[in-house]
């Protein structure tokens, strides 16, 4: 099927051969393969539901194939549990790694395998020193003294990794690592990639961004609906080609082309303050606009979006809606005045996951539904079942529960209970984020047809196709401040960039 | 994207379907039995006047369990209701020895429940904080207040008038606490079921945050439940005191657990989220039922408190083998 890669001359450390994994009902994979070979970094591929999840949770122990073989150093294998697994060499770093928040750096990294001295007591002084080793080794500027609570999301990652390391792991996988990261950390962690195929670990790399793939991978393997599409060298495909084998067809273009006439001023916010997250925030919006947000990850852009929906309240300033001014307390007083917020948090705040689709999307709407307090189910079904359709949703019923829906799903009954309230401005704070390619195309569309109708939408977003290709106009956020406004021609990923990180700046 | 024209059917599952493989059924069931067992285990048992007499020993606890089902549904918990009792109890006692009149003296009841009510809902939604601690801890001040103003001794003298709420007849062997019963069963079970603000308290307790990200005004929800609480612990004072016809400060000592217990064995999580006002009406009627029938065999009170721990256990195993039992 695939000849020896010219990129990697040495047989698989670790290979899936024709595995199958069923669960009820579901055909998750269906005889699928994968080589993963030293000192190369291969990037598994595929939309949301091709099986990538658990084709990890296979490597790792934590599912047994139904049929087929795993091998190591091209003898058969099994793993019964994580442990086996990690004996074996096969490390994973996933989005929420498990790491301990009350224990130290050094604790994390050596869990299970601490150095011993005298007694068989744990050898402290030897444990920290060889950690400092450790993350001196990937350059990671921790102390391992620190307790792992006192760092950010990348630092914990770099202790994942660390760990990683620390057991002399010989298969790295790592699972959308970048998801939570902004910018400089990415590109620290691309580093640390090259630096683990240079000590010739075997990488399996998930992830949903391309320009990622293109950057640090050697190899690809593309799943689609938990079957094998095809592997081979990334030198030797294009994105497109890529695209094309992921999702079985051609996508030709990946932004929505929009007519770009807004109309009269819908909201202007003056001189937003907040004692810690954000300072002078000011900008005007109108009808039929995508406004996007661009920042890295703390610039304070989600902070303020949730102020502007009376989360949190602001110490200072003013916003007028259809020139009144307006004052927001509480996001019921949000609704109200016609703003809406669909998180970047879809199961904690955007939707009520064990409620029915049906109550997710009447909760807002139920002083329309209801007659003097009283509920109407007919009214409700009648709400749900309108807004639903718009937006091409998949469900078994109305009355299914939301967490039963996939993540794009999921979103889509979000935004079907925002605009079931006939808002003025929608906010949408990482609407794609995890969501699959055609999902993404969809939701896409749907904004794009939405400021068609004259619905203001503001898009808080970090990835940059995305805002450039979806917004009129991009405000850029640094330490909680608005750094530039840019529009027309000045829209480029290069001063977003420069903008957002604060570099280069006259 | 093409649109097609897709479908979605609004329900799978007909609500009747669904109720018919419910907890309430299951429970509906427990009762026919006990009242079967009962009948045939005492000769004394299906008598008009015995019965409801048996109905005495749940009617007060549900008043309270019904507010409590909604309070425990929405995620939070009140252990200071019959610390209210107490209370309110004490102000009635108070000011019958004025001479209050009967009137009068309902008034103080319910207000006083109210003012414990809302002084919980200050402390958990106003200032943040978890209501398991705050109404631990109203628990001791409230009944601390009674036993300061009556040690050991205990008020009496209440109005004749007074007596009509836990001693009185509406019709026949129908008891003005039964008439109440059922009046706030119907109340609570439309507030629960058919009201937007039942549908609040049912988002906020599977999802707070997500609640209040839907612009559902979450403490205020919350706030009026811990009101509607210390008022139904104030309904049940006036019944209590008016069935008893003196204050003691130990007055409905421990009900408080026997209110959750109802609550819990109708079927509503304890983590809250779930549960309805049919699941608590049967669930009282159950306890009743229990407690009235081992009366009946002159079981002794030790093996009487024996068995509602039993019940208690069995009300959390319960759930988990009906669980299994439906997959």
């Amino acid at each position: 099927m695939s000849p020896l890669p010219k990129a990697a001359p040495l047989p698989p450390v670790l290979a899936l051969d024709g595995v199958t994994k069923v669960f009820p009902g579901v055909r998750a994979l269906s005889e699928v393969s994968l080589a993963l070979y030293p000192g190369t970094v291969t990037a598994l591929v595929g939309e949301n539901g091709a099986g990538k999840s658990t084709v990890v949770k296979i490597l790792t122990g934590i599912y047994q194939p139904d049929g087929g073989a795993i091998r190591v150093d091209g003898q058969p294998a099994t793993f019964p549990t994580a442990q086996a697994a990690a004996d074996a060499g096969i490390t994973a770093i996933h989005q929420e790694t498990v790491l301990f928040d009350e224990l130290s750096v050094a604790e994390n990294i050596y869990l299970g395998h601490a150095p011993r001295g005298r007694f068989g007591l744990i050898d402290t002084a030897a444990m920290h020193r060889k950690a400092a080793e450790i993350l001196h080794s990937i350059e990671a500027d921790i102390d391992p003294a620190t307790p792992l609570r006192d760092l950010g999301i990348a630092s914990k990652h770099l202790v994942a990794i660390a760990r990683a390391l620390s057991i002399d792991a010989r298969v790295v996988i790592m699972d959308e690592p970048t998801a939570a990261l902004s910018h400089k950390e990415i590109t620290e962690l691309y580093d640390l990639v090259d630096k683990l195929k240079q000590q010739g670990k075997a990488v399996l790399f998930i992830s949903h961004k391309f320009d990622e793939i293109f950057r640090i991978a050697d190899r690809y393997t593309v799943f689609r609906d938990g079957q094998f599409v095809g592997d081979g060298a990334i030198a030797d495909v294009t994105q497109s080609q890529l695209v094309q084998m992921m999702v079985g067809r051609s996508v030709d273009h990946i932004f929505p082309a929009r007519a770009k006439a807004p109309g009269a001023e819908v909201l202007r916010v003056v001189g937003y303050d907040h004692p810690t997250e954000f300072a002078d925030i000011g900008f005007s919006l109108r009808r039929g606009e995508i406004l996007g947000f661009y920042g890295l990850i703390g610039a304070g852009r989600s902070e303020f979006m949730q102020a502007l929906f009376g989360i949190t309240r602001p110490s200072k300033g003013a916003i007028r809606i259809d020139d009144k001014v307006r004052v927001i307390r509480s996001p019921a007083d949000a609704v109200a005045n016609g703003i809406v917020y669909v998180p970047e948090d879809r199961g904690k705040q955007g939707a009520i996951t064990a409620l029915p689709i049906f109550q997710n999307v009447t909760l807002p709407s139920l002083g329309k539904t209801s007659r003097s307090g009283f509920l109407r189910l007919a009214e409700e079904f009648k709400l749900a079942r309108d807004y639903t359709a718009r937006l091409d949703l998949r469900a078994a019923s109305l009355d299914q529960p939301v967490g039963n829906l996939s993540g794009g799903n999921q979103q889509k009954v979000v935004i079907a209970k925002w605009l079931a309230t006939q808002p003025k401005v929608i906010i949408l704070d990482e609407p794609t984020k995890g969501i699959d390619i055609g999902s993404k195309a969809a939701v896409h569309e749907f904004m794009a047809e939405l400021a068609a109708q004259g619905l203001a939408v503001i898009m808080v977003s970090s990835e940059i196709p995305e805002v450039l290709g979806m917004s009129d106009r991009v405000i850029v956020m640094r330490e909680g401040r608005i750094v530039a406004e840019v529009s027309g021609d000045q829209m480029t990923p290069e001063t977003l960039v420069r903008h957002a990180a604060g570099i280069g700046e006259d | 994207m093409t649109v097609t024209d897709r479908h979605i059917p609004d329900r799978l599952q007909s609500p009747l379907q669904r109720r018919l493989r419910s907890w309430e059924t299951l429970l509906l069931a427990v009762a026919v039995a006990i009242f079967t067992f009962n009948a045939f285990a005492s000769p004394y048992f299906l008598n008009a006047w015995n019965l409801s007499d048996a109905t005495f020993n749940f009617t007060e606890k549900a008043m309270i369990a019904f507010a409590m089902a909604l309070l425990i549904i929405a995620g939070e918990i009140d252990l200071s209701v019959a610390a209210i009792i107490a209370l309110a109890s004490t102000a009635m006692g108070a000011a019958a020895q004025f001479g209050a009149p009967t009137l009068l003296l309902v008034l103080i009841g319910l207000a006083v429940g109210l003012a414990c009510g809302a002084f919980n809902a200050v402390l958990v939604t106003v200032m943040g904080l978890p209501s398991i601690v705050v109404t631990i801890g109203t628990m001791s001040l409230f009944r601390g207040i009674s036993y300061i103003v009556l040690g050991d001794t205990a008020y009496g003298g209440y109005p004749k008038g007074f007596k009509v709420f836990g001693q009185g007849y509406v019709w026949w062997v129908f008891s003005w606490e039964l008439v109440i019963f059922v009046a706030l069963a119907l109340a609570f079970g439309v507030l629960l079921h058919l009201t937007n603000f039942g549908r609040a308290v049912y988002a906020i307790g599977n999802n707070a945050t997500g609640a209040l990200f839907s612009g559902i005004r979450v403490q205020r929800v919350k706030f009026i439940l811990f009101l509607l609480t210390g008022l139904m612990s104030g309904v049940a004072s006036v019944c209590l005191t008016s069935r008893l016809g003196s204050t003691r400060p130990s007055i409905g000592l421990g009900m408080e657990l026997e209110v959750v217990t109802m609550v819990v064995l109708g079927g509503v999580n304890i983590l809250g989220g779930s549960g309805t006002i049919p699941g608590v009406v049967i669930a009282a009627v159950v306890m009743g039922l229990v407690t009235f029938g081992l009366g009946l065999l002159n079981v002794p009170g030790i093996v009487m408190s024996i068995v509602i721990g039993l019940l208690l256990i069995g009300v959390i195993a319960l759930p988990r083998l009906w669980a299994m039992w439906r997959r």
